[in-house]
C-alpha cells in the first residue's frame, strides 16, 4: 500500500510562511540571538552599506575589462563579436626586428587606438571568450563611474593600468567542463 | 466635548482646533506606518537594512520622499477629464480623514463623538472606493479602469464579512458608540471568566471575528494578498497608473493613513483601544495623557500583523479573491453572530 501524504492542517503553510519572514526579521534585528538582546540591525543585516564599507568582488567577478596590449595584434574579432559594438581597433603595419639573428624583419600591427566604450558594454565577456591571442582578461574591479557618459569610453592606456587589476589566474573546480586555452597572465615586467 | 482645561472654547475655535489635530495626526500616523514597516520592518524579513542615509536609520527618508513628489510636475493625460482626474485624489484623502474622526484615543480626546460611531465608519469606508473609481474612469487608461473596477468589486465583496464581524462585537459589547465599546471590555465590572485582571478585551472571546476582520480589512486597504486593484505586475499599477507628483503622494498618504485607521479600529473593537483594565486602578485623569499611547501601542500590534501579511505572501488571483470572500469569508461570519448571539442570550 503506498504511504499516503501526512495530511497538514489547513493553512499550516501560511504559518510557515509567517513564521519564516518574522524569523528573519528578528534575526536580523537580533542578531546575537537572546545572550545580547540590543537591536543591531547593522550587523544582523547580510547587505553592505555600499559608500561606506566596500564589498570584496569574487576573482572572478565581472568588473572591467583589461587590455594586455603586448599580445593584441589588431586582428579585429573582437571589435566584431561585440553584440554593442562598443570596441574601437585603430593599427598600422610596422616592421618588427627579425626573431632570428639575419632573418627577415617581422610585419606586425602596431597599436594605435583600442578603446572600450563602457556606457554601451553589456559585459558578455565574448570578446575575452572569442581572443585567441590572450589580450583581453577580466578584472574584478568595478568603481569606474563618471559624471559624463563619454568619459565611460576607456582608451588603450586606461586600459593597459586594468590589467594590473587582473588576479591571478585561478584553475577550474574540478569537475567543471576544462578550459585550458586561457593562460595565467604573464608575470609583469620587473622595474627598470 | 467636556473642556479638560478650565477653559471654555467658543464653537468655531474647538473646530479649529480639531482640524488643526486631524491635519497633523493624519499625515504623521502614516509616516509613521511607512516608515516602520514598509521601510524597515520589511527590510529586515528581506535581511538587509532599508534607508540608512537620511536621518539616524533613515528616518528622515520620508520627508525626503515627500519633497521628490512635491517637486514632480503634476500631469494629466490628453484624453483625461481633468476635473474628475484632480478631484480623485482628494475624495480618496477626504474619506481617510473622516474615519480619523470617531476613532477614540482617550476619555475625551476624540474628533467627534458620534453616537453611532461604528456605523459610521463603515459607511465611510467605502467612500474611498468612489475616489477611486473616480481616478480610474478619468484616467482614460484601460489598466486605471481595471483597477478601479477591480477595487469596486472587492470593496463590495470584502464590506461585508467586515460588516458581520463588527456585528459580533456590538452583539456582545451591546452598542455602536466606540467610547461604548471601548468601556465595555475595559470599563467598570468588564470581566472575563470571573477575573477583571485584563478586563474584557474581545480579542479572546470573539477571536474568529477577529480574524474576519482582519482579512477583511487587508482587502479593504487592497495590500497584499489582495491587492489586485493594484496589481503592479498585471496592471501596472491600476487607478493609480497615470497620476504623478503631488496626487500620487496623496494616494500614497491615503493608503498609509488608512491603515493606520482600520488598525485602530481593530484595536479598538478587539484590545480595548485607549484604555487600560480598570483593575489596575489608574486614575481617569491619567488616561488622557495615557490613553493616546496605549492606543498607538495597540494599534502597531495590528498594523504589524497586516503588513507582516503583506510581506509575506504573494497576490491571490481575482477569482480567488471574491470566491474566498463569498464563499468562506461570509458563511464563517454568519455562523460567528449566530453563536455570538445564542451566548449573549444564554450567559
Amino acid at each position: 500500500m503506498p504511504e499516503l501524504p501526512t495530511p497538514k492542517l489547513p493553512g499550516s503553510g501560511l504559518m510557515k510562511g509567517l513564521a519564516l519572514t518574522m524569523r528573519t526579521a528578528i534575526e536580523t534585528m537580533f542578531p546575537d540571538g537572546l545572550k545580547n538582546p540590543v537591536p543591531q540591525p547593522t550587523k544582523g543585516a547580510a547587505t553592505v552599506q555600499y559608500p561606506h564599507e566596500k564589498e570584496a568582488p569574487t576573482d572572478r567577478a565581472r568588473g572591467v575589462i583589461a587590455l594586455h596590449d603586448e599580445n593584441c595584434t589588431a586582428c579585429m574579432l573582437c571589435v566584431r563579436e561585440c553584440p554593442d559594438w562598443c570596441i574601437y581597433i585603430e593599427a598600422h603595419k610596422t616592421l618588427a626586428p627579425p626573431r632570428r639573428a639575419g632573418g627577415k624583419p617581422r610585419a606586425v600591427n602596431a597599436l594605435d587606438r583600442f578603446d572600450i566604450d563602457y556606457s554601451l558594454c553589456m559585459y558578455c565577456g565574448i570578446c575575452v571568450e572569442v581572443c585567441p591571442f590572450e589580450a583581453l582578461f577580466w578584472s574584478p574591479e568595478y568603481e569606474y563611474s563618471e559624471l559624463k557618459i563619454a568619459d565611460l569610453l576607456h582608451d588603450k592606456t586606461r586600459l593597459v593600468q586594468w590589467f594590473d587589476t587582473v588576479p591571478e589566474f585561478e584553475p577550474y573546480e574540478s569537475g567543471s567542463e576544462a578550459k585550458v586555452k586561457k593562460l595565467p597572465p604573464p608575470p609583469k615586467a620587473p622595474a627598470q | 466635548m467636556s473642556p479638560v482645561l478650565a477653559l471654555d472654547p467658543a464653537y468655531w475655535q474647538i473646530t479649529t482646533l480639531k482640524g488643526i489635530i486631524a491635519l497633523v495626526v493624519v499625515p504623521s500616523t502614516a509616516g509613521i506606518i511607512a516608515f516602520v514597516f514598509l521601510f524597515k520592518f520589511v527590510s529586515f524579513m528581506h535581511n538587509r537594512l532599508g534607508p540608512m542615509e537620511a536621518g539616524p536609520h533613515g528616518a528622515l527618508q520620508l520627508l525626503a520622499e515627500a519633497g521628490r513628489f512635491m517637486q514632480k510636475e503634476d500631469l494629466a493625460p490628453a484624453a483625461a477629464d481633468k476635473r474628475i482626474f484632480r478631484w480623485a485624489p482628494i475624495v480618496v484623502m477626504v474619506a481617510t480623514f473622516l474615519i480619523y474622526v470617531v476613532i477614540p484615543a482617550g476619555p475625551n480626546a476624540i474628533i467627534e463623538d458620534l453616537p453611532g460611531g461604528i456605523y459610521y465608519v463603515l459607511a465611510i469606508a467605502s467612500l474611498s472606493v468612489l475616489g477611486i473609481l473616480m481616478a480610474g474612469w478619468a484616467s482614460a487608461n484601460k489598466y486605471a479602469l481595471l483597477g478601479a473596477l477591480r477595487a469596486a468589486g472587492q470593496l463590495i465583496a470584502y464590506e461585508l464579512p467586515m460588516v458581520l464581524a463588527v456585528l459580533g462585537v456590538v452583539i456582545q459589547a451591546g452598542t455602536i458608540n466606540m467610547q461604548g465599546i471601548v468601556a465595555a471590555q475595559m470599563g467598570d465590572g468588564a470581566e472575563i471568566f470571573g477575573l477583571s485582571i485584563i478586563g474584557n478585551p474581545y480579542i479572546l472571546t470573539q477571536f474568529v471575528g477577529m480574524l474576519i476582520f482582519i482579512t477583511a480589512v487587508q482587502a479593504e486597504l487592497s495590500q497584499t494578498p489582495f491587492d489586485m486593484p493594484v496589481a503592479e505586475s498585471e496592471i501596472v499599477g491600476g487607478y493609480m497608473v497615470e497620476y504623478s507628483g503631488t496626487r500620487f503622494l496623496l494616494f500614497f498618504l491615503a493608503e498609509f493613513s488608512s491603515a493606520f485607521a482600520f488598525a485602530a479600529i481593530a484595536a479598538t473593537l478587539f484590545l480595548g483601544g485607549w484604555a487600560l483594565p480598570e483593575a489596575w486602578g489608574i486614575p481617569r485623569e491619567a488616561m488622557h495623557v495615557l490613553g493616546p499611547l496605549v492606543l498607538l501601542a495597540k494599534t502597531m500590534l495590528f498594523a504589524l500583523i497586516i503588513f507582516w501579511v503583506r510581506f509575506t505572501f504573494p497576490r491571490l488571483r481575482e477569482d480567488q479573491l471574491q470566491k474566498f470572500a463569498w464563499k468562506v469569508m461570509v458563511p464563517i461570519a454568519l455562523v460567528n453572530i449566530m453563536a455570538t448571539g445564542v451566548l449573549k442570550v444564554v450567559f
